[in-house]
């Protein structure tokens, strides 16, 4: 099959979720209750609000996973035909690392990587 | 002979013979979606109760042995009772985002079967760039997972959601160089040419040592991408409740725990394909008459076979090792994996071109 298949693959998936769900819905009886809804927070009323500023260090490991993710991308096609272009990719490579090593020591240099 | 090929053949020429192409076209769509759903709901089953059981033989107990044999209906009568719950959204959560989540990582896990090898010749589709393919798609899954923890509004959510975040993100850059450096060997991207090449042994076998080092990271790092122990920081029971998926309850959570080991299922998959051949028999060089032998096993057999082996294997660190802490998830990942892999990369592509693999 071609890319049919996706399309096909995406409904069986909404499929699956979405008859799980409303044969749930039918088969239950919800009681309700005030203190249902809330947050949980080991059976304490919740103090505040989660979305509020958060700590930097997760959005700094995904500033440097950009990085290397582009040059993912980039090796993948270099990887398919390295056998056949021989040595000089592999040199060409190598250079392309080097250069994105360096950004990466740079921000390992700068505490990037330490957490805090 | 039992063979899944054989099967597909006999309902596509029934098919053919007795309706028109439109009609055959849409019943395949159909039969593709159902079998596909049926795989879900078996493998959910079985590999829950193959997790529970591999727990129970590492602690020296008995494990699930009430309903059925060895208790093999446990899980079913588990999905029993997770129907009958009632699958409540908490107040204040963004509504939208917190019931699409379930839906989005379902979704993804759904798709990233359409290139995977199930025996010969039984592929959804044959796409050319099938290893990046998945890659692509398999990551998609962060998106759902940060999307539960940001919208249920616990504070436990978002910090199981950030942290599988940055996990899956470091980890799958690892996972993508172990890939790469067995592309490198193959020179192609789709599963099926990928398969072909290893028709004289597997690739750990024949690409020396740094295949072998990028089994290892590859193992490891997709232990890490599907947030199993000991990197299961993001749904960490005894500091986080249970991470992204706190708020959820009834057949919404029962979506991701389904979509979680199907995603070890499908990683299991793309490294036996990668690394132990896919469906491909145990074939040693030019051993003729013990590869004749080796045929005779169903391909279908072979891919189950070593993918479960890897299941296993992953089950079996989570009784192993203790949980990393996150400071030392991200180290091991930025200052260890990453750099062995690239240089085991460059070490991979010098066998490749000096020709010195098998």
């Amino acid at each position: 099959m071609g890319a049919i298949s996706l399309i096909v693959l995406a409904c069986a998936g909404i499929a699956f979720s979405a008859g799980g769900i409303i044969v749930a819905k039918l088969l239950v009886r919800g009681s309700t209750n005030p203190q249902k809804g809330q947050a949980y927070e080991c059976g304490i009323p919740s103090e505040g609000t989660p979305w509020n500023q958060f700590n930097v260090g997760y959005y700094l490991f995904a500033l440097i996973f950009l990085i290397f993710d582009v040059e993912l991308v980039f090796m993948y096609p270099w990887a398919v035909v390295v056998k056949k272009v021989g040595m000089m990719a592999l040199v060409e490579i190598i250079i392309f690392l080097f250069i994105l090593f360096m950004g990466f020591l740079y921000a390992h240099k700068k505490g990037a990587l330490k957490w805090m | 002979m039992f063979s899944l090929e054989g099967i597909t053949k006999a309902i596509d020429t029934w098919l053919n013979a007795h309706f028109n192409s439109t009609v055959v076209l849409l019943a395949e769509c159909v039969l593709v979606g159902v079998a596909a759903i049926a795989l879900f709901a078996v493998l959910g089953l079985g590999l829950v109760w193959m997790e529970r059981k591999v727990a129970a033989v590492m602690q020296i107990r008995l494990g699930p042995n009430r309903l059925g044999p060895k208790g093999i209906f446990q899980t079913s009568a588990d999905t029993l009772k997770l129907i009958m719950k009632e699958g409540l959204t908490p107040d204040g959560a963004d509504k939208f985002l917190f019931n699409l989540a379930p839906f989005i990582v379902m979704i993804v896990a759904m798709l990233v079967l359409a290139p995977i090898s199930f025996a010969k010749n039984f592929q959804i589709w044959d796409i050319n760039i099938g290893v990046l393919y998945v890659s692509a798609v398999s990551s998609l899954s962060v998106i759902g997972i940060l999307m539960a923890g940001w919208s249920s509004n616990n504070k436990y959510s978002l910090l199981g959601a950030m942290r599988s975040g940055a996990q899956i993100v470091s980890y799958e850059l690892s996972a993508g160089l172990a890939i790469i450096s067995i592309v490198v060997l193959t020179g192609s991207l789709s599963i099926n040419d990928i398969i072909q090449s290893q028709q004289n042994g597997w690739w750990i076998f024949k690409g020396h040592i740094p295949a072998i080092i990028s089994f290892i990271i590859f193992i490891i790092a997709v232990t890490a991408e599907t947030n199993r122990a000991p990197f299961d920081l993001a749904e960490a029971e005894s500091e986080l409740t249970a991470g992204f998926h706190t708020e959820y309850s009834g057949m919404k959570f029962a979506l991701f725990f389904l979509a979680e080991y199907i995603n070890i299922f499908i990683v299991c998959s793309i490294g036996a394909t990668l690394f132990f051949g896919g469906w491909m028999p145990l074939h040693i060089g030019n051993w003729e008459a013990f590869n004749h032998i080796m045929d005779f096993i169903p391909s279908s057999i072979w891919f189950f076979g070593k993918t479960i082996f890897l299941i296993f294997l992953i089950m079996w660190f989570r009784w192993t090792f203790p949980r990393l802490r996150v400071d030392q998830l991200l180290n091991l990942e930025w200052k260890y994996l990453l750099p062995i892999s690239l240089f085991n990369l460059l070490l991979m592509t010098v066998v490749a071109i000096m020709g010195w693999h098998f």
